[in-house]
């Protein structure tokens, strides 16, 4: 399905973006969705999503490249004729008009008679559960309420493509993680095509079919969640996404998709080479937090160890979370499962931590 | 404390009381009402300031535009006997008796032209009648209706003793009837004024309607203006923000002469277009010293005025209202129409009250740059203020004027409500 490049429904071909002619704030960028698929765009801030989104809905232009749209190109097409639902921000809704004049406007301006608005917008108001509130202005909605007219709005005429930038941005956590699995689950029954924008990971792990990570107007890598998350292509991916932590080092020996890497203390440790290909390459290596053993019984055969000394244990309940001296930094952390029998370290305690090879990721130096 | 939190517990709705045992509610109370007259006694001065010199003033303009005494004050015995006589009785010898008698306490107080020019103001040419006929007052003996008719035999003129009838009663509407071209005849009913002195209608339509295209032009070019204010990147709209004020900034005086340099037959704009040759010598046309001076005067001077408000309305309007409405699928004409200007109309009905209003009363320039065709209302009300000295007749104009701006406040609230004026 997501990850197979099935037929572009929308596709970004070598697309460019200035505002100004002297820096580009999107350098080529390549992207086919397809229809149906939910793509997340995620990034630090100004990293270029809201551009990207901005190019596909038609307010700005690309100044090189071609944006295609179901197989057309669309970089002369007004925002007005390209059919695309979109959720603000800030919502967008009208202020002086009702819910239901908001979400009438759409169907108006395609010609649609009278009684044929009237079932179409009391059928997205209903998808949305807020048919009770069709007379209210924008005004007299809570947040959240806001939130799910502009949903509505973006939807009521059908559109095949919808844009969401930061939809959830202004919501608190729990209205949040409640619309996330509204937006998905919509997305599910309609069979839409959903471009979504956020920065938070979180939102963007839990929802998407693919995920692009923005940085510095490039995707840095573009993948399902779990992907994303256990194979990170480079250092942005890998410490944008989750935690994890980064050991600087040299590449020792690469052999059989394995590579050994020396850090400065002189130990060695295993890592899975991904952006490294010769002896002698600085690299920096990173490895998930519950990647990281300390029973010597669960560490595969051969697998080089480290010395630790343990310098904060944080009980959270499910997890412990424990903060370890390595390779001369202290900020090394790993977490284990709070499972019967597991044990309470104690700070000051030496032990030897170690993890498989293919948990760890020798990749670029940042 | 404790007994107190036992009471809110208990059944009964206890009332609730201060520490020291007061109803709470008139405690509340007292306290308000020392706020209250603390924050009274701090807009004190600027109530006093505006009683002073608005309500005050204003009052008593109402006031002199329909009381005017110079008659009643100053020919006492004639009025008792207008008083003691219904209308339509001949003027007897008791009549010439009292008015003899007050010709000449007027005369000696020098108060007879008073008199005059306020019969006058009803009648004209009877100012002289009553200065010449006031000198022989002196010498009158009865019987004075001989006496009085030999001096003049316009005092027999029916229509002046109905003039001087009206005249007598201080309170009058008669100013107000002058001021929509209206008139009494000599048995007091309402007619048309003479066809030659109605120019107060004629005046107040062409006031109301330069001020109202005045108004037009102004938010004609405001609009756009004001959207690029408040769209435009800081450092743009800063400048242009004050190419807006400027008119606020250069002096009155400057800015007309400016004009008359501009606008004159030999001016800038007419040179510039004969050297174009899109007129020819004699076809420059006049811009100063008509109408057309008095319409371009104005709307660059009220054009801030519709400016401002539409600028503070349009600012704080996010542009991801009209994106919504495109991505919607509005052309762009339609999310302008159906989605931004919805939204900027407190501004729009704020800009065109202020420039009406303003427009509707402005003087300076119409009278500077206005020449005979161009003159409103306001100039009129300044003849009468400081020519004809006719004051009541001022007032008069002044409150048909002020009720006109009134209704139209009023229309303006039924209509858009004045909760929905955005000033800035
Ligand atoms: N209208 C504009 N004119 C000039 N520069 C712009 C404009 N809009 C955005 N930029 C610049 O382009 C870059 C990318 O902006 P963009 O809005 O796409 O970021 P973003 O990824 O959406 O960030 P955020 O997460 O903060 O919304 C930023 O450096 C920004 O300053
Ligand atoms: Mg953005």
């Amino acid at each position: 399905m997501a990850d197979t490049r099935a037929d572009g429904f929308v596709v970004f071909d070598h697309v460019q973006k200035s505002y100004d002619g002297e820096t580009l704030v999107v350098k080529d960028l390549n992207l086919d969705i397809a229809k149906g698929e939910f793509l997340t765009m995620l990034g630090p801030s100004g990293s270029g999503k809201t551009t990207c989104l901005m190019m596909l809905a038609g307010f700005e232009t690309a100044t090189h490249g071609e944006i295609k749209l179901d197989g057309k190109p669309i970089n002369t097409v007004p925002p007005h004729k390209r059919g695309i639902g979109m959720v603000f921000q800030n919502y967008a809704l009208f202020p002086h008009m009702t819910v239901g004049e908001n979400l009438g406007f759409p169907l108006e301006v395609r010609g649609m008679g009278k009684s044929d608005r009237e079932a179409k917008i009391k059928r997205a108001l209903d998808m949305v559960q807020m048919g009770a509130f069709i007379n209210r202005r924008p005004a007299q909605l809570s947040g959240g309420q806001q939130q799910r007219i502009a949903l509505a709005r973006a939807l009521v005429f059908d559109p095949q493509l919808v844009l969401m930038d930061e939809p959830l941005g202004a919501l608190d956590k729990q209205l949040r993680e409640h619309m996330q699995f509204e937006i998905k689950h919509l997305h599910d029954s309609l069979g839409i095509t959903v471009v979504y924008v956020t920065h938070d990971q979180g939102e963007a792990l839990t929802m998407s079919d693919r995920i692009a990570v923005f940085n510095d107007g490039r995707i840095q890598q573009l993948a399902p969640p779990s992907e994303l998350y256990e194979r990170p292509k480079n250092s942005f991916v890998a410490g944008f996404i989750g935690e994890n932590n980064k050991l600087l080092g040299v590449v020792e020996d690469i052999a059989d998709g394995r590579a050994l890497v020396r850090l400065p203390t002189g130990e060695l440790i295993d890592a899975t080479p991904v952006n490294v290909a010769r002896k002698g390459q600085k690299t920096l290596v990173s490895v998930r937090p519950e990647r990281v053993e300390y029973k010597p019984e669960l560490l595969p055969e051969g697998a080089h160890t480290l010395e630790a000394e343990v310098m904060e244990f944080i009980y959270m309940g499910d997890i412990f979370r424990t903060r370890v001296r390595v390779a001369g930094s202290d900020d090394f952390v790993m977490k284990s499962r709070n499972t019967l029998g597991q044990r309470v370290l104690q700070p000051g305690e030496k032990i030897r931590i170690g993890w498989a090879p293919e948990d760890a990721r020798a990749l670029d130096p940042l | 404390m404790a007994d107190a939190t036992a009471d809110l517990a208990g059944a009964s709705p206890a009332k609730l009381t201060t520490a020291d045992g007061r109803p709470l509610k008139s405690a509340l109370a007292r306290a308000q009402a020392k706020a209250r007259r603390r924050a009274f006694l701090l807009v004190l001065p600027l109530l006093l300031f505006i009683v002073l010199t608005f309500i005050l003033p204003i009052g008593q303009m109402l006031h002199r535009s329909i009381f005017n005494d110079g008659f009643a004050a100053n020919m006492p015995q004639l009025t008792q006997w207008f008083v003691d006589n219904p209308v339509g009785t001949e003027p007897d010898e008791s009549a010439y008796a009292a008015l003899a008698a007050d010709l000449k306490s007027a005369a000696e107080a020098k108060t007879i032209g008073v008199v005059g020019t306020r019969v006058n103001y009803e009648m004209s040419g009877t100012r002289s009648l009553f200065t010449s006929t006031g000198r022989k007052a002196k010498n009158f003996e009865p019987p004075y209706m001989q006496a009085v008719l030999e001096a003049d035999d316009k005092w027999a003129d029916p229509q002046l003793w109905g003039t001087m009838r009206q005249v007598s009663d201080a309170y009058t509407a008669n100013f107000f009837l002058a001021a929509v071209d209206l008139a009494r005849d000599t048995e007091g009913k309402i007619v048309q004024a003479p066809e030659d002195r109605r120019v107060y209608v004629m005046l107040f339509e062409r006031t109301f309607l330069i001020a109202g295209l005045i108004t037009f032009l102004c938010l004609l070019l405001g609009f756009p203006i004001a959207h690029l204010l408040a769209t435009l990147p800081l450092r743009y709209s800063n400048l242009l923000m004050i190419l807006v004020l400027l008119p606020f900034w250069t002096s009155l005086l400057v800015r007309t002469t400016s004009w008359i340099v501009l606008l004159q037959g030999q001016g800038v704009v007419n040179n510039t277009l004969v050297a174009t040759g899109i007129l020819t010598d004699d076809t420059r046309i006049q811009m100063i010293y008509n109408q057309m001076g008095t319409i371009i005067a104005m709307t660059h001077i009220l054009l801030p005025f519709m400016i401002l408000p539409l600028y503070s309305v349009m600012r704080p309007i996010p542009p991801s209202y009209v994106r919504a409405a495109r991505s919607l699928g509005a052309s762009s004409w339609t999310a302008f129409r159906r989605i931004y200007l919805p939204q900027t109309l407190p501004g729009i009905g704020a800009g065109a009250l202020l420039v009406f209003i303003l427009g509707v009363g402005y003087y300076i320039t119409p009278a500077l740059v206005g020449g005979a065709s161009g003159q409103l209302i306001s100039n009129l009300i300044a003849f009468h203020m400081q020519d004809s000295l006719n004051w009541s007749l001022a007032a008069a104009i002044a409150a048909v004027l002020l009720a006109a701006v009134l209704v139209l406040y009023w229309l303006y609230d039924r209509l858009i409500g004045i909760d929905n004026l955005k000033l800035g």
